[in-house]
């Protein structure tokens, strides 16, 4: 198991020096002279000086990436010049709200389509197969951004029962707090469900045709039982390591969830910075999810190779 | 990382079941017409291939079908409910949303075509030296495609946009690029299988060069997988090219866009609820006729996937 792990982090850890290097090196897509680029809005020649020292613009590239590489395993991950705050301090800000999102929204998903994959599973073929397919398609095409205007158009334009948006921390009323993130929390859910259908669905048909699972049947357990207690755990597995690998488009979509719902979390950050030609706050953001979702990643092997040791070898 | 290696599926909106099975070509005309025959069997692969020819119609024809010019403002039409003399209403500024539903087919087709395009022409060559060479190039190429995996496809894109600058042709290319990956890893793991059959084996003992074995040998097999795929990441392509457009980072005003229109949309749903159902309605449709057109097109390419 250690082998393992060491093994996988061996992957790991260049696949994150290498992708820090590409977004790192997204500046020179910039036009003009970089200080000037780096420093948005400001003109100020003592702001750009400053930018200049501060990332070590007179030095070639790999330098000037060395010594932001240093900066970014210490924590500093650069200074916003926008909102003269440090993009670190941004983050953490940010992140509990983005978090909060992404589990919510992951609650909706499994609770919509993990049934909806079991019922497809055992009712193979019939009228609910197919309508639970039809309703996956329908997660998998429809924009999520159409989807929260839509459900603003009827839930706060026509309805009146949840705010189209103003985020309210947990701190201050949790059940405000959980009627601003509704909406959101499902329009970002819904594509995923799909996802999560089709895992639960593919990994139940699995079980459902193997001897243990006809053995069962044949002892006469019933139905329910057979599914729920005997099938299930065994599919499961499966559908907890691919869900861990959801968490890339969680975060994909958030970013459009919170620009809908004017949700102030991570998503929000980075599309404002990219307004405001904030780069380096928008590199800070980009940085933060792929080692994010690297780690998730890792983590998803290594619980799966921990319930399965076959897998260990892989 | 086997975690990332499956991911190159997971961030499509569909599975890409074709990685590392061969898909035969459909060579001969009478393979052609069985191919032909199995797609038009599948009611789902027919829906989409209708909606696909009718969108790629309506952009081409645009300019016959729109019933105005898409940017020309009229002040009596602000925000006008839908009537006989705008079906679909009037937006913010007077301008006929059909005309721009109908000319903004022509932003979300094109980015959907370019970019796929670019990523298959980038991804390609990559995935055949890759698979083909092995070793150091292999590790190198492959190494690379791992780090880009890394940033989920969208966030990629939204950061190559913002660097780049905002133009409907940088968010093609921040598309192109983000999608480049999942071709390499996908012609890469085509080439492998194929590359262990006893007709490559034969072509490289009879004394053909590699480069010979790998185009005109190898390549022409691969074509129907790389097509399944290309079909099915148009479909992300033109939702990532509205959410770029939506965030305002691709195609600007006052040029039509459905991503475009349903940011301008969103201010002023209270009012004028119209201008933001035909643009989400369209992006919808177009990206169930790619995804159900590509899902046929998989499985009369592949009569062994048939259940």
């Amino acid at each position: 198991m250690l082998q393992f792990l060491a093994r996988r982090l061996a992957l790991a850890v260049p696949t994150l020096i290498l992708a820090s290097m590409i977004i790192f090196a997204l500046q020179q897509l910039l036009p003009g002279d970089t200080a000037t680029a780096l420093s948005g809005e400001e003109r100020d020649p003592e702001v750009i000086a400053f930018i200049r020292d501060k990332y070590h613009l007179d030095r070639p590239l790999p330098v000037r990436y060395g010594y932001w590489a240093a900066g970014v395993l210490g924590g500093d991950l650069g200074e916003s010049i926008r909102l003269q705050k440090s993009v670190s301090e941004l983050v953490a800000e940010k992140l509990p709200v983005t978090l909060e999102l992404a589990c919510l929204a992951m609650l909706v998903a499994l609770a919509i389509g993990v049934p909806m994959g079991i019922l497809s599973a055992v009712r193979r073929g019939t009228w609910a197969d197919t309508l639970a397919n039809g309703v996956a398609l329908w997660g998998l095409s429809i924009p999520n951004f159409w989807l929260g205007i839509l459900m603003i158009l009827l839930f706060s334009v026509q309805l009146g029962w949840l705010p189209a948006s103003g985020y309210v921390p947990p701190s201050e009323s949790l059940w405000e707090n959980l009627k601003a993130m509704a909406m959101p929390a499902f329009v970002l859910g819904n594509a995923i469900s799909a996802v999560m259908m089709r895992h639960t669905r593919a990994a139940m048909l699995g079980v459902l045709g193997s001897d243990y699972v006809r053995t069962a049947r044949a002892k006469g357990v019933s139905p329910l039982r057979l599914v729920l207690r005997h099938a299930l755990p065994n599919a499961a597995i499966p559908i907890i390591t691919l869900g861990a690998l959801e968490f890339g488009q969680l975060l994909s979509g958030a970013v459009l969830t919170e620009q809908i719902f004017s949700v102030p979390g991570f998503g929000k950050l980075m599309v404002d910075a990219v307004f405001n030609r904030d780069f380096a706050t928008v590199q800070g953001v980009v940085i933060c999810t792929a080692a994010t979702y690297v780690g998730l990643n890792l983590a998803a092997d290594v619980l799966a190779a921990a319930v399965n040791p076959k897998l260990r070898r892989a | 990382m086997s975690g990332i290696d499956r991911d190159g599926a997971a961030l499509l909106p569909s599975p890409t079941v074709v990685e590392g099975r061969r898909v035969p070509l459909p060579r001969e005309p009478g393979t052609l017409r069985a191919f032909w025959r199995r797609l038009r069997a599948r009611r789902s692969a027919v829906v989409g291939l209708v909606i696909v020819v009718g969108l790629v119609l309506m952009a081409v024809f645009a300019a016959w079908i729109a019933p105005y010019d898409p940017t020309e403002t009229d002040w009596g039409a602000v925000r006008a409910a839908p009537s006989l003399a705008h079906p679909f209403g009037g937006d913010e500024v007077g301008r006929d949303v059909l005309a721009r539903i109908v000319y903004g087919a022509r932003a979300s087709l094109g980015a959907g075509l370019v970019s796929v395009a670019l990523a298959v022409s980038l991804g390609l060559p990559l995935g055949l030296v890759a698979g083909y060479a092995g070793g150091w190039v292999d590790g190198a190429i492959m190494r690379l495609t791992d780090a880009l995996l890394a940033i989920p496809f969208l966030i990629l894109a939204i950061a190559l946009a913002a660097f780049l600058g905002p133009s409907l042709t940088n968010a093609m290319v921040a598309i192109g690029l983000s999608a480049t990956s999942t071709f390499v890893r996908l012609t890469r793991a085509q080439v492998q299988a194929l590359a262990a059959e006893e007709f490559v084996e034969a072509a490289r003992s009879v004394g053909n060069p590699p480069w010979r074995i790998a185009l005109v040998h190898i390549l022409p097999n691969i074509v129907p997988a790389i097509l399944v795929q290309a079909t099915l990441t148009i479909a992300a392509a033109i939702i990532a090219e509205a959410s770029l457009s939506f965030l305002g980072l691709g195609q600007q005003p006052p040029e039509p866009s459905w991503g475009a229109m349903l940011n301008v949309a969103k201010n002023f749903l209270d009012q004028a609820p119209w201008m933001a159902i035909w643009p989400g309605l369209s992006i919808f449709l177009a990206v169930l006729g790619f995804n159900l057109f590509g899902d046929g097109l998989r499985d009369a390419l592949d009569p062994r996937g048939r259940t």
